[in-house]
């Protein structure tokens, strides 16, 4: 053991034994961390791959702010002109304002067919659209069993699949690019600027994070699912500080007897909290790898979302909150009277 | 002199008035003697032992420990005091029960920052002191009440302090271990040069000690002369 990992080891001398010593009750919360991380894990996978199946076709846009009709901020009931879009393109500190006509259909190929969601848009924004031609995402074409040459029938119109690329979902359906033809009007307009610009009269833009919220299933699952995992987070928060407040007042007699021989506050407290961090980080980097094993298994029947994102971020976060709740459960070392440590009772 | 007690009194709050537990108490203890401190329950023996061990701060006087006031000094200032002067034998052995015996010892290196290689060093040669060479891997629950009490002892003394206050170390003890606990402080306070103070309300074991004091209502006596634990006058060696 080289120096240096030797005197920090001793700096939790008494926690590190302590640990050994009180394996079981150790073991017990242990094993709470990890299924609460493991429920973190999951749900945050799962959040992310539902959300990724409503909004992907949208934050995959190339572009940074979308612009609504000022009526409705709503992708499903804002109309724009054509008017406007131009008036877009020619506002300063725009370089891209393209139309993005968003509807829900049904298509077919052969006998297999699927919802989807159509993205009508110029090949500005996708290359392989035209007249007769369509680039379907790759969810689409999974579903309707369709490669790149096939037909398939959309709103009674058979097109030519130009492409397959991209995971493309809006609100739950894979999406399907086609041109946007003659329209005059559209759902949005996509966004390219650089600095601050003024919205065109009869628009309104938010960010494209923003805009997410305008996708009415986007808003309320997420909504409740990050709520679940809010609640998780501040559960493990008050469970670990439920323990170690526990845990503290039952060795707070080994701890005046340490106080009376000389140890510091700041060295007791280095020993607790090193020990809760101990705990905290073994029993969530076990419950994370648990969530990302399960995550691998079920992706391909599941929305479930595996990157570092979805699992290293929960992971982080249950182990700083767990330590605040910790901190404060050990806070008490400062109050303890070494006092109590002479005389017999105790 | 190495544990200096100059006038001091300490009192505790009792309704509306004031009890006084320590009264106008002056004591001086050199290094390698041990003093004995009896009294009856409620004499102040534990009070004494507690301004003794800077855990409380008396009302007046003042409590020299190897030449530094503890008077006006932060609690940190105090528990560095403590960990580097005085050694504390306690009445309980208060062993904390996932240690060892040698890490009993071992853990007063930690709180000190000393290197864990010279700890271990140091934790056996005490428990070899203390007749313990043999149980250094134990816990506390798997050791006798009296050997408990010798590892409570040899780390007090861990940390090389110049007073070691010692606490009722006999109650626990049947009449041969407790006569054998009390011949071994005051064999190592003459080794170890400790200015050591040991109290007790207990007077079988103090034909040993180098000078008895009695304590009465706060108040420190010369004991009575059929007291006197060594007509001879000084340690039985
Ligand atoms: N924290 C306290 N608050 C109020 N009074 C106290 C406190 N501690 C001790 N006393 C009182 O001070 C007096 C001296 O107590 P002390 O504990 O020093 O006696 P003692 O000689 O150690 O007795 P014993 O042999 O029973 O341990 C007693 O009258 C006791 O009731
Ligand atoms: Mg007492």
């Amino acid at each position: 053991m080289d120096a240096s990992l030797h005197e920090r080891l001793n700096t939790v001398f008494v926690a590190l034994r302590d640990l050994r010593f009180a394996k079981g009750r150790f073991a017990l919360m242990g094993v709470v961390i990890v299924l609460i991380t493991l429920l973190v894990g999951l749900l945050s996978g799962l959040t992310a791959g539902l959300g990724r199946q409503n909004v992907s076709a949208i934050t995959d846009l190339p572009v940074d702010r979308i612009a609504f009709s000022d009526q409705h901020l709503s992708y499903s009931d804002s109309t724009v002109t054509q008017e406007q879009w131009r008036r877009w393109a020619a506002t300063p500190g725009v370089s891209l304002a393209e139309p993005v006509a968003i509807s829900t259909t049904k298509a077919t190929a052969g006998s297999r067919s699927a919802a989807v969601s159509i993205f009508a848009v110029s090949p500005a924004l996708v290359p392989e659209v035209g007249d007769g031609s369509v680039t379907m995402s790759v969810p689409a074409a999974e579903e309707l069993g369709v490669r790149t040459g096939d037909t398939v029938t959309l709103a009674g119109r058979d097109l030519t699949v130009a492409a397959v690329r991209g995971d493309a979902w809006f609100s739950h359906t894979p999406v399907v690019w086609t041109s946007l033809g003659d329209r005059t009007t559209a759902t949005v307009i996509a966004l390219r600027t650089t600095g601050d610009v003024v919205d065109v009269p009869g628009t309104r833009t938010t960010t494209k994070d923003g805009s997410l919220d305008a996708i009415g299933s986007y808003r309320s699952e997420n909504g409740s699912l990050q709520l679940m995992r809010g609640f998780l987070f501040v559960i493990s928060a008050l469970v670990i500080g439920a323990f170690f407040t526990v845990w503290t007042i039952q060795r707070s007699g080994d701890i005046a007897v340490l106080k009376a021989l000389g140890a510091s506050t700041a060295t007791l407290l280095r020993d607790a909290l090193g020990q809760a961090l101990v705990l905290l980080t073994t029993g969530t980097l076990i419950g994370t790898a648990l969530a990302a094993a399960v995550g691998l298994l079920v992706r391909g029947t599941v929305p479930f979302l595996l990157d570092p994102a979805t699992v290293l971020v929960p992971a982080a976060t249950t182990i700083l909150l767990g330590a605040v709740g910790a901190a404060l459960a050990v806070r008490r070392i400062v109050t303890v009277d070494p006092l109590t440590a002479l005389g017999s009772a105790r | 002199m190495s544990l200096t007690l100059t006038d001091v009194t300490l009192t505790y709050p009792d309704g509306d008035s004031r009890l006084t537990a320590l009264d106008h108490v002056t004591l001086d203890v050199p290094r390698g003697t041990t003093t004995a401190v009896i009294g009856p329950s409620g004499s102040g023996k534990s009070s004494l032992l507690a301004v003794a061990a800077t855990l409380v701060a008396p009302d007046s006087g003042t409590v020299t420990i190897d030449g530094t006031p503890a008077s006006g000094l932060s609690r940190g200032r105090l528990a560095e005091l403590r960990r580097h002067r005085i050694g504390i034998v306690f009445q309980q052995p208060n062993l904390l029960p996932a240690l060892t015996a040698a890490e009993q010892l071992q853990v007063m290196a930690h709180v000190t920052g000393r290197k864990p290689a010279d700890a271990r060093r140091k934790a056996l040669e005490l428990l070899d002191a203390v007749g313990l060479a043999d149980h250094a891997r134990r816990r506390p629950h798997q050791l006798s009440g009296g050997q408990r009490q010798r590892v409570n002892i040899a780390r007090a003394l861990m940390n090389d302090p110049t007073v070691l206050l010692v606490d009722e170390p006999t109650s626990a003890l049947d009449h041969d271990r407790g006569a054998a606990v009390v011949g071994l402080i005051t064999r190592l306070t003459h080794q170890q040069a400790t200015a050591t103070v040991l109290v007790t309300h207990d007077r079988s074991h103090l034909t040993a000690v180098d000078d008895v004091v009695t304590i009465r209502d706060g108040r420190l006596h010369e004991p009575d002369p059929v007291l006197e634990p060594n007509p001879r006058g000084g340690a039985e060696e």
